[in-house]
């Protein structure tokens, strides 16, 4: 009789411990900006040679990443976007924000034999507003003497997706045209005066590729894969500078809020390029929702701990730039504040 | 026609002897009603798909109701949703590319039909059809990216128009070619039924082939020649991948047929993943329901003239 | 002017006509060729020299690097159009026995009209209804909701050939059955589909290269994976889709590899309709 007991009540331990055990998690589930997707990617793909833990994260853009954090589709978002008012009372809980690099929104364009070009915030707005319509316009003459502009119409690549980028990009065109701003403003997707849409970074980037005289913005990485020419951009010392990982580090050097959630576009260094940002891992802080096991919330802190301290090795090798240590120290601080069902996660 | 059993002793409905076999009726019966079964589902799938797509639209309508297709500002930053743009996007791409396709299609058809219904040319142009009809419109949209758009942009070079390559004409001719098929293969059913006797009448008094079928096959086989039309209409509005690919994403009014636009079809592929508030997710599915609604009326009216005009004699 | 040579003047412009406007008939026609030699040329010629057994066999590699492949989009879409077969494939040929049997009723009736209509739906509005349906339900994009996104337009292409076939079968078979002492339900599923088999199974095959090439469902369902994957409840590459990505991505390699897929794709969907045509003709039980 006790044996039986014994043995009943063991089956029966053990099959509702087999019912109760979280599921082992072999995948984590990623969706958002393009602006890192080639650093990410990359880092992705080292992980799981590192840890076998398969990270799909799938580049739609900031606007789908904040989107499907908030529809709780996905484990993290990516945005080079802030989430705004809007989005924060969409999302009726906290969401922590995680700068995991730096990159530079550059000037790319198509023109015969690649030239460098000098583009001051006044070219630049007026290129994007409609306003100046060819190559050889007199200000972007006067800004590059020596330099042979042909006579052909300038067409202008943005956008087509709710994109972080462009918020970074159209940030520092309000913040150095009232025009733009009144005009257009700042945003992840806006009606844009002129020209043609393409889908996520590596959309516009084929587009300028394929158009002579296209010029658009991307970040720095698909313009150097694609060996891209890109523009110096007159910053607010009157200095022109190319986006490269000295000038982005500069950049970066201002305070920094405790949330992280800031933004260093035109920025005062002497040496700063003026269009750069951090890019952040979005996650819910209170992971306890819609039934995540637990251990599921572990390897998604795992992970962002990873990326913000060895996986920034593969950073500047795709031009991004490092985080200052003062970020990581505030990154460290964000994620243990991450629990699950209020107790810290990050032990 | 099935014929119904009009015997009772000799009932061959269930076969012999199920009268008397309990497990046989009770077989046949399940059978039935699996059968009945899967076609309630077929018909519940439709009026499931339409009522979801109703209730998913419904922060728009109540908002806006029908009438955001008459604003023309799409700035979803600012809470302004207006689809005419995309309306007449959609309206462009897909009337361009039924004219383009008419001539062609009507071609096909009349070779098929009436000049060479059989033998090696029938065999080709059928196969060609049919292969023009199976290949993926991500497969369309990949050459028209790489191939058909530099040629457009050629040609604008040479009309002296701002040579993007990608737009609204890029998209309709694109479009053209896919639905060429649809529309060839409904023509040639219909010239394919025109009575003989009638021809023959026509070619008795001394008309010529031309003659022919400009006065006795195209009349006759009109309303399905334009059944096919609408059908052909009705997929070149729902078509989305190979026209995202190549209408270079705008959201103005197009104001000229070279320029960039967006169809309801590719705004919804572009933006759907990225609504973050539930009016601008429901503004696209709104302008879905309204495609949706639209495809079905043309497929509707086509289908019910083929077979209007096939019951006809 | 005679009446004789007024006739005769016409008669040459008639003939002028008509042997014109077989001309331009033909040249139209011939010009509608154009595009699809085009295309498979294209595709043919960009893509042979990119198959490799690496593209057959390894994983996508990081942007901006080159080597790998797409075995996790080939994976991913056999998967997925599996799952939709086994969906659709039942559902589709019971309806099509029903709609056979049942020429004049209400419910048959109304049922055609359905599947017409099903079948022009629009594919991302199908997309759509997956990802109302099953992805925020399910809170998690996978394969599954996919697949019952590709399924629903597979059934028209099922049902209709299903419907087809069976009401060529003339009566006499199912009363020789009958007058056998064959139950109804052996009739059905031992004589008449067997007999119509081939027409069945052109339905198939036809609804399974439709889908195999179809993007648009796709997109906020099955969503995309860069890794191999094969439960389907969890995001998953397809052919189609990493077409799309890397064809409008601007690394020239992705792009080889989307013309290399597009190939494996192109091939894979006609092979597929030409045995479809060889079963109709083949198999045909003639009557």
């Amino acid at each position: 009789m006790k044996k039986l007991l014994f043995w009943v009540s063991a089956i029966f331990l053990f099959i509702s411990a087999g019912f109760t055990a979280e599921p082992k998690v072999e995948s984590l589930l990623g969706a958002g900006a393009t602006f890192p997707y080639p650093l990410y990617s990359k880092m992705f793909e080292e992980y799981y040679n590192f840890t076998k833990m398969k990270v799909n994260y799938q580049a739609i853009g900031s606007g789908g990443g904040i989107q499907q954090l908030v529809s709780k589709t996905v484990d993290f978002g990516g945005t080079d976007a802030p989430m705004n008012a809007n989005e924060k009372k969409a999302a009726k809980a906290e969401v922590i924000h995680i700068p995991t690099c730096l990159g530079a929104v550059v000037l790319t364009y198509n023109l015969p034999g690649d030239p460098q070009i000098n583009f001051s915030p006044e070219i630049i707005s007026e290129i994007f507003l409609g306003t100046i319509t060819k190559w050889n316009d007199p200000k972007i003459a006067e800004a590059n003497k020596g330099v042979m502009l042909p006579d052909t119409q300038i067409t202008v690549v943005h956008r087509s997706d709710g994109s972080g980028t462009t918020f970074t990009f159209t940030d520092y065109l309000s913040t150095v045209s009232p025009e733009w701003k009144s005009k257009v403003g700042t945003g992840k997707s806006l009606n844009w005066p002129v020209g043609i849409g393409g889908k996520g970074n590596p959309g516009v980037t084929a587009y300028i590729k394929q158009l002579p005289g296209a010029i658009g913005y991307v970040e720095q990485a698909y313009a150097v894969q694609n060996k891209m020419p890109m523009g110096k951009i007159k910053n607010k010392a009157g200095n022109f500078i190319s986006a490269d990982l000295k000038s982005v580090m500069n950049a970066a050097n201002v305070e920094i809020p405790a949330n992280a959630q800031v933004s260093i576009v035109d920025t005062s260094a002497p040496d700063g390029y003026p269009i750069c940002t951090f890019t952040w891992i979005i996650l819910y802080k209170e992971q306890a929702y819609g039934g995540r096991p637990q251990n599921r919330s572990k390897e998604v802190v795992k992970l962002i701990w990873w990326m913000i301290h060895e996986g920034q090795q593969y950073n500047e090798p795709l031009f991004y730039g490092r985080l200052p240590e003062k970020v990581v120290k505030l990154d460290e601080d964000l994620l243990d504040s991450v629990v699950y069902n209020g107790s810290k996660i990050n032990k | 026609m099935a014929r119904k059993s009009t015997s009772k002793t000799f009932s061959t409905e269930n076969g012999v002897g199920t009268r008397s076999h309990p497990m046989l009726l009770f077989l046949n019966r399940t059978f039935t009603s699996t059968v009945l079964f899967c076609v309630i589902i077929v018909c519940l799938l439709l009026l499931a798909i339409f009522i979801s797509l109703f209730i998913s639209a419904q922060p728009s309508l109540q908002k806006f109701g029908f009438l955001f297709f008459g604003a023309t500002i799409w700035d979803p930053l600012n809470g302004q949703f207006g689809a005419l743009p995309f309306a007449l996007g959609t309206l462009l791409t897909s009337i361009i590319s039924l004219i383009v396709c008419i001539p062609f299609s009507l071609s096909v058809a009349l070779i098929l039909g009436e000049y060479f219904p059989s033998g090696p040319i029938a065999t080709v142009l059928n196969s060609a059809m049919e292969l023009l009809a199976g290949i993926p419109s991500i497969i369309y949209g990949m050459w028209g990216l790489f191939a058909l758009v530099p040629i457009v942009r050629g040609f604008e070079v040479t009309i002296k128009v701002l040579p993007l390559g990608v737009g609204i004409f890029a998209a309709a001719l694109l479009l053209s070619i896919m639905i060429i098929p649809f529309a060839a293969s409904i023509s040639r059913e219909v010239i394919g039924m025109v009575p003989n006797d009638l021809k023959e009448a026509a070619y008795s008094l001394g008309a010529t082939r031309y003659e022919v079928i400009k006065k006795v096959v195209i009349p006759y086989a009109g309303s399905g020649i334009i059944a096919g039309i609408l059908l052909s209409f009705g997929r070149a509005l729902g078509e989305t991948m190979a026209v995202t690919m190549v209408i270079g994403n705008s959201y103005f009014m197009p104001t000229n047929i070279f320029g960039p636009g967006h169809t309801i079809a590719s705004i919804i592929a572009n933006e759907f993943t990225e609504a973050t508030d539930p009016v601008y997710v429901s503004s696209l599915i709104e302008m879905g329901l309204v495609l949706f609604i639209i495809t079905i009326i043309f497929g509707i009216a086509g289908r019910y003239i083929i077979t209007k005009t096939s019951v006809k004699d | 002017m005679s009446i004789g040579e007024n006739k005769k003047r016409k008669f040459l412009t008639n003939v002028i006509k008509d042997r014109a406007f077989l001309v331009i008939i033909i040249a139209l026609s011939l010009v509608t060729l154009v595009p699809l030699v085009l295309i498979l040329f294209y595709i043919t010629k960009n893509g042979v020299s990119f198959i490799s057994l690496d593209l057959l066999t390894k994983l996508p590699k990081a942007t901006g690097e080159t080597g790998g492949g797409i075995v996790n989009a080939i994976l991913g879409s056999i998967i997925i159009v599996f799952f939709s077969s086994i969906i659709a494939i039942p559902i589709g040929i019971l309806s099509g026995i029903y709609l056979s049997e049942n020429r004049d009723s209400r419910l048959g009736n109304f049922a055609r009209i359905a599947v017409d209509v099903l079948q022009g739906v629009p594919s991302i509005i199908l997309g759509i209804i997956a990802y109302v349906w099953i992805v925020i339900p399910m809170k998690g994009f996978s394969a599954i909701s996919g697949s019952i996104a590709l399924s629903m337009m597979m059934l028209p292409l099922i049902i209709k050939n299903t419907e087809e076939t069976l009401r060529l079968i003339p009566y006499s078979v199912k009363e020789a059955a009958y007058s056998l002492g064959v139950p109804y339900y052996r009739v059905m599923l031992r004589v008449v589909i067997p007999a119509g088999l081939s027409g069945i199974l052109t339905g198939v095959l036809v609804g399974t290269a439709r889908i195999t090439g179809e993007t648009a469902p796709l997109l906020f369902t099955a969503f995309g994976n860069p890794f191999s994957e094969v439960n389907p409840l969890k995001p998953m590459e397809t052919i189609p889709h990493i077409i799309f990505k890397y064809a409008t991505s601007p690394y020239t390699d992705w792009q080889d590899i989307a013309w290399g897929a597009s190939l494996i794709l192109v091939t894979f969907v006609l092979v597929l309709n030409i045995i479809a045509k060889v079963v109709a003709s083949r198999w045909k039980v003639k009557f």
